[in-house]
């Protein structure tokens, strides 16, 4: 392994983005064979070029990560295209994240397209998405947070109305896009604010100027900062700038609603913690923590009550991955400079874990769709007797996003919590805690559909989708497994985003 | 390595089994549930520790590994048994064995997924009673809950769904009560895991700091509460039973077994390992004492009670545990050697009899398909060996000499009487002896009625003769009830010698 391990640290330093390259590359290979076949006459290549692709990037991370490439032992962050960009531990740890989840989706979504006719437009359209992600964990500079926000953001519209005969998916789209547009906007505006107070985009400036004081310019400073914080509260669904989510998850393809909740979600907190915590230093009077913290309250309090009161699974799982998102903030509400770092690699932690169980619930979804079964917690009665073990799988997703101690959940929740009360916010914990306890009522609705409830009529649920099941079943053996192995996720997310701490 | 071996063999087992074809898989089940019955008998056999594993006792068939660091305290994987654990290691083993030959008969719909869910809540029994680290032990304790849930609402009565729940809620709020309690304790206690052994000792040496204005004395008073309800729900006790008697008629006959059997115990084990070992500065206050102890009476008499006017032998059963286990918290808060060695024989002693007291039911149930008092008569007539099996059984509930439950009973009584925590111990003592008499009358009231007599029964099922694979879980069940009648030295050694620490910690006496 040795040998392997020295080979990262002396390649040239643009290879440091290689997870993303990847990414990309592989979404404009899809474009060339498209426009060579139009026809795409050829699903198992164009779906096996989009795996091997995004596996190729998690490869690639996880080799860099275990190598140690921009940490603390190898000489930190990695600064690239002067400063715009930077390769470090957290940077790498997210890019992960996002090819697991896109490694997922697209593999689910061989079976979901089925008799789809622009395939090779929906993996690409995939792979750019998940390649802004990768560049949004390794923004350094406000100027290209904003470009690989919008790479991200782009994609994303067209795949939530990529079911274009289906006037859910269009006006799911549509939705999506106005609010997206108007919190770039915002976004936009905050960030030429903060530049306007400080004079640069790049992060680590940003810092340093507003540390000396700005001068009878904290207030626009300020302003600009509850502006940027509003395009994050966009991306991650938190409130106020929620309301999309549950409209477009639920129009969406259940695939794309996969990325969107787990992938696009984590992607928003990469961001957030790099500009915040690099960004916009705590003591120079603009206390942004509490601003992290009111949001984080009611994001999760609002997404757990409003998805308690849901009738449709899939809208149910948009509410609780809102619910999510406030318990992933805590990472940002509960930070305090030097010892922040502990809760905010909790809080990355938990992005992981709920990357593959959250991935893992909306594909379920994509089964049942693709099988023509209802919406409803009604129409999932008896499915467990036709398929057990989608079946078992769903419920160690449901179980695990309830934090129940058997399941990757429990661990993520506890340790988020538990740096919360460490960082001397136990109220916060508290209030988390009591959320995560009542969200069991609305995820045990499901298993209770599936297992103790008898089918309503008959159905046939038709073809066995391999690819699907596939997916399926391995993000449930990931959930469970990140259980006992929960040790080297932890360790490296702490360590890493510790690194970030200015 | 053995408990791994164990805890993993049953995994795979559960595993194995729920892949295997309906047809086959209750046979196989029960082949598979032989290796860990094998495995704890030869940890039985070659059991050689001393002490109280919380209170640096040596511990046996140890294992002690870093799992992951959270906020500066070690989890770890660490596993062993002293004297306390390794009677209920064996229990589960010998009772989830018995309990799959007995689901052969009535469960007839999704085999395979049934007797991997008992191998599954198995395995994590093996877990609870053998993990020495909290946090290992409470995903154990909470992995229980999942494969009864569903064992309860797939295969259960018609108001299965509502049992379910019922059980899975109030099992789970406990749970948080609990857990809440006892990391209240941990933070503030210089140690560096999450080990019992540490924190136990760490708690008896006076280490612990006050918490937001919480002196010590009080901070573990509010957890000795904390903690106590939250068991106290799974033990159950007075007023928290009423899941209880539901999830056990909901429950079909093999998982009621393993309710009443094992996983009441959990409760009792847990109230002994946690509250009464680690806090006995807490348990011994006078008033804290005297609520526990009028809990425990209340619980034997008003249990009783409740088993006295039920019509459906289950719910009779079902009740007359909630009274067997106010034995248990007498002994508990007796905290001398006979009350708490008593208590900790009395959960093998009503695993066994409680179990049998189950399956008997159950195969009468096969054959009538009903279990109301009124609607048969002389069924001694038509199975009389079943028959015979439950009046012993029946007999050993009530206490008769020779058997396990008689054992465990005087065990109690004499420690509760001597007993110099619980203030005029005798009185105590002495109203919970009545509980004796209420069972002893119920059990004999709904045997005349429904075993003998005229045959005759009110439904429309032909009677046919039990099957011998019905029969003979029975009887092995009534063999080791004896067995540790006869001989209660088979565990009660080692109980003695495991919570002897326990005791002197008070200054108990014996």
């Amino acid at each position: 392994m040795e040998p392997l391990l020295m080979q990262a640290d002396q390649l040239p330093q643009w290879t440091a983005l290689a997870p993303a390259l990847a990414l990309g590359l592989t979404g404009l290979l899809l474009i060339l064979i498209d426009s060579v076949d139009p026809d795409s006459s050829r699903p198992a290549l164009l779906a096996g070029i989009a795996t091997v692709g995004s596996l190729a990037s998690l490869g690639l991370a996880g080799w860099f990560l275990s190598a140690g490439t921009g940490q603390a032992g190898t000489g930190g962050g990695i600064s690239l295209f002067g400063d715009a960009l930077v390769v470090d531990g957290m940077a790498l740890f997210f890019q992960a994240l996002f090819a697991s989840v896109t490694a997922l989706v697209v593999v689910a979504s061989y079976d979901y397209l089925h008799d789809h006719p622009h395939r090779a437009e929906f993996y690409s359209l995939v792979l750019f998405a998940a390649t802004g992600m990768a560049l949004m964990a390794a923004a350094n500079s406000l100027a290209v947070a904003f470009i690989a926000l919008e790479l991200a953001s782009l994609p994303s519209y067209a795949l939530v109305a990529f079911l274009k005969r289906d006037a859910g998916s269009v006006e799911a789209g549509l939705k999506y896009f106005l609010i997206g547009a108007l919190s770039s906007s915002v976004f936009a505006f905050g960030i030429s604010l903060v530049y306007a107070a400080t004079g640069s985009l790049l992060l680590p400036d940003v810092y340093a100027a507003l540390s000396g004081g700005v001068e009878g310019l904290t207030g626009v400073a300020a302003v600009g900062i509850l502006m940027v914080a509003g395009g994050f509260a966009f991306k991650t669904a938190s409130v106020p700038f929620h309301f999309w989510a549950p409209e477009a998850y639920e129009g969406a393809p259940a695939p794309v609603s996969a990325f969107l909740s787990s992938a696009s979600k984590a992607a928003g907190f990469a961001l957030a913690f790099r500009v915040f915590v690099v960004g916009f230093p705590l003591d120079a009077g603009i206390d942004w923590v509490l601003l992290f913290q009111v949001l984080a309250v009611v994001t999760m309090t609002l997404g757990n009550f409003a998805a308690a009161t849901q009738e449709e699974v899939k809208r149910m799982l948009a509410y609780s991955s809102i619910g999510h998102a406030g318990y992933a903030l805590i990472g940002l509400a509960a930070f305090s400079g030097g010892a922040g770092g502990d809760v905010l690699g909790a809080s990355m932690a938990h992005l992981l874990v709920y990357g593959f169980m959250n991935t893992g619930a909306f594909l379920f979804v994509a089964l049942a769709e693709h099988w023509g079964v209802g919406r409803t917690f009604d129409d999932y009665a008896g499915l467990a007797s036709r398929a057990p073990m989608a079946s078992v799988a769903m419920s160690v997703f449901m179980f695990s996003l309830a934090g129940l101690p058997p399941f990757g959940g429990f661990f993520s929740k506890y340790f988020l919590f538990m740096g919360a009360i460490d960082a001397g916010f136990w109220w916060l914990a508290a209030v988390g805690a009591i959320n995560s306890a009542l969200s069991l009522f609305y995820y045990s609705r499901v298993v209770k559909a599936l297992w103790l409830n008898d089918a309503v009529g008959e159905f046939e649920l038709g073809s066995t989708p391999t690819a699907l099941y596939a997916a399926i079943v391995f993000a449930a053996v990931a959930t469970v497994l990140l259980l006992p192995g929960f040790a080297p996720v932890i360790e490296t997310a702490q360590s890493v985003a510790t690194t970030i701490v200015p | 390595m053995i408990i791994e071996a164990l805890i993993g063999i049953t995994f795979l087992a559960a595993l194995v089994v729920m892949l295997a074809p309906d047809e086959y898989a209750g046979k196989l089940a029960f082949a598979l549930s032989l290796l860990p019955v094998v495995g704890s008998l030869y940890m039985w056999a070659g059991f050689d520790a001393g002490g109280n594993a919380l209170m640096a006792g040596s511990i046996a068939y140890q294992t002690q590994l870093d799992w992951l660091t959270v906020a500066g305290y070690d989890l770890q994987w660490f596993v062993g048994v002293d004297g306390i654990s390794l009677p209920l290691v064996v229990l589960s083993t010998v009772l989830s064995s018995l309990a799959i030959v007995s689901a052969w008969t009535p469960i007839d719909t999704r085999q395979s997924q049934f007797y991997g869910l008992m191998l599954f809540m198995e395995a994590n029994l093996l877990g609870v009673f053998t993990a020495l680290d909290f946090f290992l032990w409470f995903v154990f304790w909470e992995a229980v809950l999942v494969p009864m849930y569903f064992l309860i609402g797939v295969w259960g009565g018609p108001r299965r769904k509502y049992a379910a729940i019922k059980f899975f809620v109030y099992t789970n709020i406990a749970s948080l009560v609990m857990f809440i309690g006892f990391m209240a304790l941990v933070f503030n206690l210089p140690v560096g895991s999450f080990g019992l052994p540490e924190i136990t000792q760490s708690l008896q040496a006076g280490e612990l700091s006050s918490f937001v204005g919480l002196d010590p004395a009080t901070l573990k008073l509010a957890a000795f509460a904390a903690m106590f309800a939250g068991f106290a729900v799974k033990v159950p006790v007075v007023p928290v039973h009423t899941w209880l008697p539901d999830a056990h008629v909901e429950a079909p006959t093999p998982v009621s077994v393993m309710l009443a059997g094992v996983l009441l115990k959990m409760g009792t084990y847990a109230l002994l390992r946690f509250n009464f070992t680690m806090l006995p500065d807490v348990a011994t206050r006078p008033l804290v004492a005297t609520v526990i102890a009028a809990i425990a009476v209340i619980s034997v008499i008003y249990g009783a009670m409740l088993a006295l006017a039920q019509q459906d032998l289950k719910r009779i059963v079902a009740y007359s545990s909630v009274s067997s286990m106010g034995y248990v918290i007498l002994g508990l808060i007796a905290y001398t050697g006979l009350g708490i060695g008593g208590a900790t024989f009395q959960m093998v002693a009503h695993g066994l009899i409680s179990g049998l007291m189950f399956m008997a039911v159950g195969v009468i149930y096969n054959v009538t398909h009903t279990r109301m008092v009124g609607d048969m008569s002389g069924m001694a007539d038509r199975m009389p060996i079943t028959v015979g099996i439950l009046v012993a059984g029946a007999f050993g509930y009530m206490g008769l000499p020779l058997m396990a439950g008689f054992a465990a009973e005087y065990f109690i009584f004499q420690g509760a009487f001597a007993s110099t925590v619980i203030p005029s111990a005798p009185l105590f003592t002495a109203a919970s002896m009545f509980g004796i008499v209420i069972v002893a009358g119920y059990l004999l009231f709904a045997m005349q009625r429904t075993l003998f007599g005229e045959f005759s029964l009110e439904t429309d099922y032909e009677v046919r003769r039990a099957h011998f694979h019905d029969v003979a879980p029975l009887a092995v069940l009534l063999l080791c009830t004896i067995a540790l009648g006869v001989a209660p030295n088979i565990f009660f050694e080692m109980i003695t010698d495991a919570i002897e620490p326990v005791v002197a910690v008070v200054g108990g006496g014996a």
